[in-house]
């Protein structure tokens, strides 16, 4: 097995967990939503080295419905954002975690 | 080509964190970018030049000018003066990353060949066989929630005519 398959999963375990911190750590809406980007970014590493150590396309394919889940996730919570915004002034998350009517 | 996919595990890696760490969305916007980046020039190192180019494309390109679309909108915080975030500092550290990253691509594509032993590169053609074949209704499926997601983004998005706006 060459370098780049076996190092493929620990990278990406790695950009994960920098990712899942920055959900959990940081308080701006929009640096979280960055946060999950990333996460799921990862994710698609870890399915496209699969692909690779086999030789197979279907890690990038699953790769492809990764790029499509983030597009349409991004586009709602992007949309999210601005009514909260525009709600509660403000885009600190724990100012955000009330959810009263 | 290992040493290609090394550079590029660790750009993206420290970007990430840089990314985590900055205090303002737009540095940490930039940091972002380079980091997609990065994973684009590791799935080259893969076997994976179709989906290196989509990652440029969609996600360092789409979703990224979404994302400056809506910082724009936001108009973030009294420190977002030009000379702030105008200043070399704020730049420079992204500028440097991507130079690795470009550095990188250069060479590897001056090295044509098979991209290192162990690895195949599986061509796009093969991909679209599987997308288009086994994975058919997962296409159409992908093509619903994009759909469900336009309209989503556009019912929320919308502004309500009553309320006063800042």
């Amino acid at each position: 097995m060459s370098g780049q398959i076996a190092l493929g999963l620990p990278v990406a375990a790695v950009l994960f967990a920098i990712g899942l911190a920055g959900v959990l750590v940081r308080r701006n809406v929009v640096v979280v939503l960055m946060s999950i980007e990333v996460m799921l970014n990862a994710g698609g590493l870890a399915f496209v080295t699969a692909g690779a150590r086999w030789g197979l396309p279907d890690g990038q394919v699953a790769m492809l419905f990764v790029l499509a889940v983030a597009a349409a996730e991004v586009s709602v919570g992007l949309a999210l954002v601005l009514r909260v915004r525009d709600a509660f002034d403000t885009l600190d998350t724990d100012e955000v975690s009330r959810m009263r009517g | 080509m290992i040493a290609a996919f090394y550079a590029a595990a660790a750009v993206a890696v420290l970007s990430t964190l840089l990314m985590v760490t900055r205090p303002s969305v737009v540095h940490a916007l930039l940091y972002l970018i380079v980091s997609l980046l990065g994973t684009a020039v590791m799935f080259l190192a893969l076997g994976a030049p179709f989906l290196a180019a989509l990652e440029v494309i969609i996600y360092a390109g789409a979703v990224m000018v979404l994302f400056v679309f809506v910082v724009m909108m936001l108009n973030l915080g009294p420190s977002s003066s030009h000379a702030d975030w105008l200043s070399p500092r704020a730049w420079a550290g992204p500028a440097l990353l991507a130079a690795v990253l470009g550095i990188e691509l250069l060479w590897i594509l001056a090295s044509a060949g098979p991209p290192s032993e162990g690895v195949r590169a599986i061509a796009p053609a093969r991909v679209a066989e599987s997308l288009f074949g086994t994975y058919l209704i997962a296409v159409e499926l992908g093509s619903m929630l994009l759909a469900a997601g336009i309209l989503g983004a556009y019912h929320l998005g919308r502004r309500e005519t009553g309320r006063a706006r800042r």
